[in-house]
């Protein structure tokens, strides 16, 4: 299972907590762990994603084993600890406005 | 037993005041959807514990929450809002090219008749209708696409669709308003538009009397007479007895027809009120005092009413869409500042008091008369 944080926000409108996990089927890549995330929680499509391109929505970023994979490509595989479940993927609103 | 409900969106969450008929002690209850930016609520006339809810924020883009018990329980609906085809451009503030992108939904418009139906006014602007109680969306292209969308640009707030109008006498026939488009209506239920701003005047465009172009803040018209439309545009406040096909200034002695928001009396179609603000460049009430206009002429003629509102050292602004009446039979007004207090009036304006004075910026203020 794949472990990912949510933010605030996203942890109220899907009603979840901090973290939550999800199955990836294949490998496991940002766009899978996306869609199984919206698969699991479908009040979630379109706040992390535009609905239409699929691009990540510009005050979104991931972080995960202290790197910003925010730019990577969303078929990139993620880092092997993420994928082993050991660290989670953080989805984080970027740091802006009050 | 007849009560009020008004909803008020702000910039971190959604309230809801109540009070029964005599409109004296008020409840607040929220914040809803705390922390999101919530542009407008609105309910069906024909089904008033059905609410709708326009919930976004720059992080997460768009949701629309609906209510069924009058805003007890709310639950997330479609939120996939697609242009139809290619967007194209329209014009950017500098007047370059610029991507049609859809950032949020300013205003919903349920129908008089179907609780199911609503109209979704969208920046980048564009009008979006949903037959299915909000859970899915589609676009009615023909405004987008008129000949003249590419030349649209946007107002200080974005490029919006803010004010969506049903005919109460037939509901195939629409006018919206765009800032900074103007107004635009239609006969046949939003599939074609025609630009409707004959005779307003704007000095902030290359031609001042174009027939796109202007900065239209707020429309108004009256169930009891369906052609006659109010304006509040950016300056000037103005009025059509043609559907929009002609309009005429009744700024009369107004002490600045700068301003926002614009609406009617409940039973009186002639008697108007507007919010004077100092001007474009100064958002705040003409010398730091709040009072509201009222017309009972139709327009041209305007006193203000200032009891119980503050009548120095304020400097808040009343955006377009944050004044609304109730239809009691002494008619109640109401409007949200940008400095988060809700005032209302059960006497038609004669007299104000705050119903709540620290909410956050209020974007909007919507009124239901439950019987």
């Amino acid at each position: 299972m794949i472990r990912v944080v949510l933010p605030q926000h996203l942890r109220t409108l899907a009603g979840t907590g901090r973290q939550v996990q999800v199955a990836v089927d294949g490998p496991v890549t940002q766009r899978r762990v996306l869609d199984a995330l919206e698969q699991e929680y479908p009040v979630l499509r379109g706040t992390l994603r535009d609905p239409t391109t699929q691009r990540r929505r510009p005050f979104i970023r991931f972080f995960a084993c202290e790197e910003d994979l925010s730019h990577h490509p969303p078929d990139e595989l993620l880092p092997a600890s993420v994928v082993s479940g050991r660290e989670p993927l953080y989805i984080v609103g970027a740091m802006a406005g009050g | 037993m007849t009560a009020v409900r008004v909803l008020v969106g702000t910039q971190k969450g959604g309230f809801i005041l109540t009070a029964d008929g005599s409109r004296s002690r008020w409840e607040v209850s929220g914040p809803l959807f705390g922390g999101w930016e919530v542009y407008h609520m609105n309910g069906s006339p024909a089904a008033p514990e059905r609410l709708y809810a326009s919930q976004s924020t720059g992080w997460f883009g768009q949701l629309i929450q609906r209510s069924d018990d009058g805003g007890a329980t709310w639950r997330p609906m479609g939120n996939q809002f697609s242009y139809d085809g290619q967007a194209g451009t329209h014009q950017w503030y500098d007047g370059t090219p610029h991507p049609w992108e859809f950032a949020r939904v300013w205003h919903l418009e349920p129908s008089a008749t179907d609780p199911d139906f609503v109209y979704a006014g969208a920046e980048d602007a564009a009008l979006f209708r949903s037959t299915d109680g909000g859970a899915s969306w589609s676009e009615l292209p023909g405004l987008r696409t008129h000949d003249s969308g590419p030349d649209w640009q946007p107002g200080a707030g974005g490029m919006c669709v803010h004010t969506i109008l049903i005919d109460p006498s037939d509901a195939d026939r629409l006018h919206v308003a765009i800032s900074a488009a103007g107004v635009f209506r239609s006969d046949d239920a939003g599939r074609t538009w025609s630009p409707a701003n004959h005779g307003l005047h704007s000095e902030g465009i290359p031609d001042a009397s174009a027939e796109v172009g202007h900065c239209v803040h707020r429309i108004a018209r009256h169930r009891d007479l369906p052609d006659v439309l109010f304006m509040q545009k950016h300056w000037d406040v103005m009025r059509s007895d043609d559907r929009g096909g002609t309009w005429r200034e009744i700024s009369g002695d107004l002490p600045s027809d700068f301003g926002f928001p614009i609406a009617l009396h409940a039973h009186e179609p002639e008697t108007v009120y507007v919010v004077p603000i100092t001007s474009d460049s100064e958002h705040y009430p003409p010398e730091g005092k709040l009072r509201v206009y009222r017309s009972r002429t139709g327009g041209g003629e305007w006193e203000p009413l200032g009891t119980g509102l503050p009548q120095a050292d304020c400097y808040v602004n009343v955006l377009r869409d944050a004044m609304a009446v109730d239809s009691l039979d002494d008619c109640g007004i109401y409007f949200g500042t940008t400095g988060g207090q809700v005032y209302g009036s059960s006497d038609a304006g004669d007299t104000w008091a705050p119903i709540v004075r620290d909410l956050p910026r209020v974007l909007s203020v919507e009124v239901q008369t439950l019987l």
